[in-house]
């Protein structure tokens, strides 16, 4: 097969561009309450970030920014982090997911946004690692 | 004739069943599908409109929240999780055609099925 | 042998048998969508306060009431992180067993 030969404009285009993508991505996230986004939206944004780089530069140097077997750890302390918010609750006296009895000390429209916001953050790291762990297993048998 | 978005989705519909169906190569399969998903969501998605209505998002302008002048966001809601259902299908779905094409060395399905028969 | 190939002794291809009922399909679906409450009405079921049987109607109800219980501005993450949270914890439990099945089924062990 042809060797293939990497382009000096995109790789210099996106590696200037991914890191205000990652940032834009949590923008996103954390401002799920106040404009159209959220957890998955943010999530799949991020995922593209890390993508980028390793479209273009190979998986070689797309590790040094994220490394390939931290994918299903993180997808599991995402859904953990959910899971532990919601039982939290159930600790302390409510029901399941029930964040008005989060132990915070705050009225109980505080406590549900802040419920919201432990949530969204535990589904957005969840979504992106996911994401990036199954392109890596498509691509498992490319050694370049 | 003023639910022009349900006839566009009903084609796109047919169109995704038609590659599942009458296609012989794998990957075009899983286009079909992936066609498919994306018409129930946008079906969703279209029959969620008010006429003068501005996006679920509350604007203090507007008062005390009427649901006359907001979109039903219910739809969107659970259209959130049918497209992530979808992702995961599909990378699922690739994977196995992955396997497929390492162990038989094809993914054309009257060869495979062939294949399959004298193993 | 695709067994959609299979030329039929009496004439007609099974191909064109399937794509006729397709096609027959489509139409009883685009029959079916005349039918269907006017698109952007906002009197119809599914946008009234209350529904047909006296159960108060969702969408009213969400819009009503979003920001008075959780503080939020926005609609739609106040349904899915916390009235309809229970679903979104199985979603995100569908994406990490979907992660964990190509990680299973693709991954070469060391050796």
């Amino acid at each position: 097969m042809r060797r293939f030969r990497r382009n000096i404009i995109i790789l210099m285009v996106s590696k200037m561009v991914a890191p205000y993508i990652m940032l834009f991505a949590f923008y996103v996230i954390f401002h799920g309450h106040l404009s159209p986004g959220g957890g998955f939206q943010g999530g799949t944004l991020l995922s593209a970030a890390i993508l980028l780089m390793r479209l273009t530069a190979g998986i070689k140097l797309g590790e040094r920014q994220f490394k390939r077997i931290l994918g299903t750890p993180l997808g599991s302390l995402g859904v953990l982090i959910y899971f532990g918010v919601g039982f939290l609750a159930l600790l302390w006296g409510g029901e399941f997911l029930n964040y008005a009895y989060l132990p915070f000390g705050l009225t109980p429209e505080k406590l549900r946004y802040l419920g919201i916001l432990l949530v969204e953050i535990g589904v957005g790291i969840a979504v992106a690692a996911i994401l990036v762990s199954i392109y890596d297993d498509l691509l498992e048998h490319n050694n370049e | 004739m003023s639910n022009f978005a349900y006839i566009s989705v009903a084609i796109l519909l047919t169109l995704g069943i038609y590659g599942m169906v009458l296609k012989k190569n794998l990957v075009k399969k899983l286009i079909g599908m992936t066609i498919l998903q994306v018409a129930v969501i946008m079906f969703f998605i279209a029959s969620a409109v008010k006429g003068g209505a501005t996006v679920p998002v509350l604007d203090e302008r507007l008062g005390i929240p009427n649901p006359i002048h907001y979109i039903s966001p219910l739809q969107h809601c659970l259209m959130l999780t049918a497209i992530v259902v979808g992702v995961a299908t599909s990378g699922v779905a690739f994977a196995l055609a992955i396997l497929i094409y390492r162990r038989f060395k094809t993914l054309d399905e009257g060869i495979l099925l062939q294949r399959m028969g004298e193993k | 042998m695709w067994p959609l190939s299979i030329k039929r002794p009496g004439g007609v291809p099974i191909k064109v048998i399937i794509a006729f009922f397709l096609l027959i399909f489509c139409g009883l679906l685009i029959y079916v969508s005349a039918t269907l409450p006017l698109r952007g009405d906002s009197l119809a079921p599914m946008h009234r306060d209350q529904s047909a049987v006296g159960s108060p109607g969702a969408s009213a109800y969400y819009i009503r009431n979003a920001f008075r219980d959780t503080a939020t501005p926005n609609m739609v993450t106040a349904i899915l992180a916390d009235y309809r949270g229970y679903d979104t914890l199985g979603e995100e439990t569908v994406i990490l067993t979907a992660g964990l099945i190509c990680y299973l089924l693709l991954r070469k062990k060391e050796r």
